[in-house]
């Protein structure tokens, strides 16, 4: 089956949920809603057709005044038996920044999850560890949303850990210098 | 042999001298400690991006640390530099303040590559702006990588700074 007939499968058995099918360069992306993602993700890894079996890839995308809805969630889903890779983009958006979890489906999405947690703030229901996976646990904002600042300068919201250790080094400068 | 202040002593080096036909070596404790620490360089390795595959190049036969009386010492407490080598995270800053206070006195570091010494081309929220933020820095070494030859040269260097230390080896320094 190729890419766009999975699309339009998709699109058949949840017309109120597909928003858009764009295809490029021989990629096809399916928009939905992010309300009837579990059982959208379900149906395309269930369906002996269709087989999805593995979760490339998953991750968030900030559209700040570029699109109405701020934020996507992108997985990219690949059919290791039939050789099919398809994209799923979950609206969501800032005021109702959840989504479900799909960890229940494909155990990889674990550590993806927590990533765009992470740097999006994307919170997702259902998952069995929802923590910080690459800053520190107590680090405050979210770094890849577009509205973070991107030097190093952080000014007052710097990050508490590193303000203790810049406040240890001058407390021992006059013993140590040299 | 009777020294009777007639037989001379012959200067080997700058401070150093000899009484000729005698066991003897006549300095200063200074250049005697200067000298040890500065033939035993024990460096706690702190990798942290890709300036530690150079440093691990340096170590290795080619290179060849060894010939400085240097062994890389995996722990902090008997170790006598610590060589930042690549990125810090401010996530890592910590970590490395703390490994750092484990050293016992005297202790010196260096800074390899630009990320550890300014950061480099990493200005974001989350990389330390230079190791000298958190501890003093002893020997910055510029490069990114910077190569072995560097490394050798900024070790070099700090030997020079060691050898011309005094009064380091008493309690009351």
């Amino acid at each position: 089956m190729e890419p766009m007939e999975i699309a339009e499968q998709i699109k058949g058995k949840f017309p109120s949920e597909v928003k858009e099918i764009v295809e490029f360069q021989g990629q096809v992306s399916v928009l939905i809603k992010k309300d009837k993602l579990l059982e959208i993700m379900n149906f395309l890894h269930k369906t002996p057709e269709l087989y999805f079996d593995f979760l490339v890839d998953l991750c968030g995308v900030d559209y700040l005044g570029k699109k109405e809805t701020r934020f996507e969630v992108v997985y990219h889903l690949l059919s290791i038996k039939y050789n099919k890779a398809i994209r799923i983009k979950a609206e969501v958006s800032e005021d109702d920044c959840v989504i479900d979890s799909v960890v229940g489906i494909w155990l990889g999405a674990n550590w993806h999850e927590r990533e765009c947690y992470d740097m999006f703030g994307i919170k997702f229901n259902g998952h069995p560890d929802l923590r910080r996976i690459l800053m520190p646990e107590d680090w405050e904002g979210y770094p890849l949303r577009k509205d973070y600042p991107l030097k190093s300068d952080l000014g007052d919201k710097e990050w508490k850990g590193f303000k203790e250790v810049i406040a240890i080094g001058k407390k021992n400068l006059a013993y140590e210098v040299r | 042999m009777i020294i009777d202040g007639t037989t001379s002593l012959v200067e080997v080096e700058k401070g150093i001298r000899v009484i000729p036909g005698g066991n003897t070596i006549i300095a200063a404790v200074d250049k005697l400690v200067n000298w040890g620490r500065v033939s035993s360089i024990w460096p706690m390795t702190f990798g942290l991006a890709c300036c530690a595959i150079e440093m691990m190049a340096t170590g290795a036969s080619h290179y060849d640390l060894d010939r400085f009386g240097i062994i890389f010492r995996g722990s902090p407490r008997q170790s006598d530099v610590i060589i930042v080598a690549g990125t810090l995270t401010k996530k890592m800053a910590p970590i490395i303040r703390a490994v750092y206070d484990q050293m016992p006195e005297p202790r010196y570091v260096i800074a390899m590559g630009s990320c550890a010494c300014t950061g480099g081309i990493y200005n974001t929220y989350a990389t330390v702006q230079g190791v000298d933020t958190i501890m003093p820095v002893d020997v910055y070494i510029p490069g990114c990588p910077p190569r072995p030859e560097a490394l050798l040269e900024g070790i070099i260097k700090l030997q020079e700074k060691m050898k011309k230390e005094s009064f380091k080896w008493s309690r009351w320094r």
